[in-house]
């Protein structure tokens, strides 16, 4: 496989939140504006290249026995890292994330990667693996962050797109954008248009209606 | 007493884990495809999450949270940045003693949901509930209280789900759609309908 195609295949084509149902717990609760949305996906992207790396890197040493429990210190050491830093520089965003940044040490994105990729690739490799799949998430964050943003306040990383009525606009704002099930709602829309876009991802009914072929005229 | 009922019902069913909080979210959709499965993942929730978060209360309190150390001369140890491998240890060595003692008191019960309880190390809402108990300052009561509350909530919630996704293995769903996006659309309307639950205990 070229590093191209490891870098861009998870982008899209097996993008780790809409194919392979993972990362979704910590996913949906920071997409309510852009700004956390980023800052969380920018947040998960290093915590795996960095874990991808250090884990790949060592590789040769770790007995099977005791890996897991292995990744998981690595990876929640490189959360507390993550955490403190938003923390320090970031002290508004790390409140309004709370401890959804914390659970990015039990994201099964990360944990999913580590285990099936970087424990057998050279660190050059797994990073570039790592990279795509926290830019396959990135991309499912974002896209729903600004929609809930835009439709909800109808602000895009604050900065005013659509005039609300009560800012003497005509865009009344949805306020079910900024609740809970509309989070839901959007991720199972993208999953149906990304499935209807590329088929080969539709999953097969256990118990599906044979499809019978329309009789001619 | 009162309170800690209404504390009850609020981790239960207003702040309900995957529902509203969307914690536990892997699990809950790719375990919810039988009524049997789910079942027994709600029990192992419940029962990891009424152990462990008291247990990291006490030593959240006792040992990581600034001042703990005051007796030993140490009043500005602040070790509360070592929460999170903390509770990770905590909850990794709890399901493993819960996996014991069902391996030895009720085996029938272990080879059910023997898989499930090892997945339970990485479950976000197992680790979210002893967070957000270190977040809010709970103490021990409503830590135990809040622990189980959310586990309920929880295994209610994916036992619905669960109901529902059997009832639609028949049904014929635009291919797009098949498994994983109904599960969120039908996710969102149970979001929808526990956010009905908001009304109940609202002050």
């Amino acid at each position: 496989m070229s590093p191209w195609s490891t870098l861009t295949d998870p982008i899209l084509r097996q993008n780790p939140v809409t194919l392979q149902i993972l990362g979704i717990c910590s996913a949906l609760a920071v997409t309510t504006t852009l700004a956390a949305a980023a800052t969380m996906a920018a947040a998960l992207t290093v915590v795996i290249v960095c874990a991808a790396g250090i884990i790949s890197l060592l590789r040769n040493h770790l007995p099977s026995s005791i890996r897991l429990i292995m990744q998981i210190i690595i990876v929640a050491s490189l959360v507390i890292v993550v955490d403190q830093l938003l923390q320090a520089y970031f002290y508004e965003m790390s409140q309004r994330l709370s401890v959804f940044v914390s659970l990015i040490a039990t994201n099964c994105v990360v944990l999913g990667r580590t285990e099936s990729f970087a424990l057998h690739n050279r660190p050059l490799p797994a990073m570039v693996d790592a990279l795509g799949n926290g830019l396959g998430y990135s991309l499912v964050l974002v896209i729903l962050g600004s929609l809930r943003e835009l439709f909800g306040r109808g602000t895009l990383l604050d900065v005013e797109v659509l005039r609300t009525v009560e800012q003497g606009g005509w865009f009344e704002p949805l306020n079910l954008m900024l609740l809970a099930p509309s989070a839901f709602f959007l991720l199972g829309g993208l999953v149906w248009a990304i499935r209807s876009w590329r088929p080969e991802q539709v999953e097969t009914s256990e118990f599906g209606l044979t499809r019978v072929k329309e009789p001619g005229p | 007493m009162n309170e800690l009922a209404s504390l009850f019902i609020r981790s239960a069913f207003v702040e309900n884990m995957p529902l509203t909080l969307f914690l536990g979210l892997c699990t809950f959709l790719a375990l919810s495809r039988r009524p049997g499965t789910a079942v027994g993942l709600g029990i192992a929730v419940i029962a990891v999450m009424g152990v462990t978060v008291p247990v990291n209360h006490l030593l959240f309190r006792f040992v990581l949270a600034p001042g703990a150390w005051s007796w030993a001369g140490l009043p500005d140890l602040d070790l509360s940045y070592l929460r999170l491998l903390t509770f990770i240890g905590v909850i990794a060595a709890a399901v493993q003693l819960v996996e014991m003692v069902l391996d030895r008191y009720l085996p029938a019960l272990f080879t059910t949901f023997g898989v499930f309880l090892s997945l339970l190390v990485v479950h976000c809402a197992i680790l979210g509930g002893s967070l957000f108990m270190a977040d809010r300052n709970y103490d021990l009561a409503e830590s135990a209280v809040f622990g189980l509350g959310s586990g309920t909530g929880f295994a209610v919630a994916v036992i619905m789900l669960s109901a529902i996704r059997r009832r639609l293995v028949y049904a014929d769903l635009p291919d797009g759609l098949q498994g994983l996006g109904i599960a969120f659309i039908l996710t969102g309307m149970m979001s929808l309908g526990f956010s009905a639950f908001a009304q109940v205990v609202a002050p």
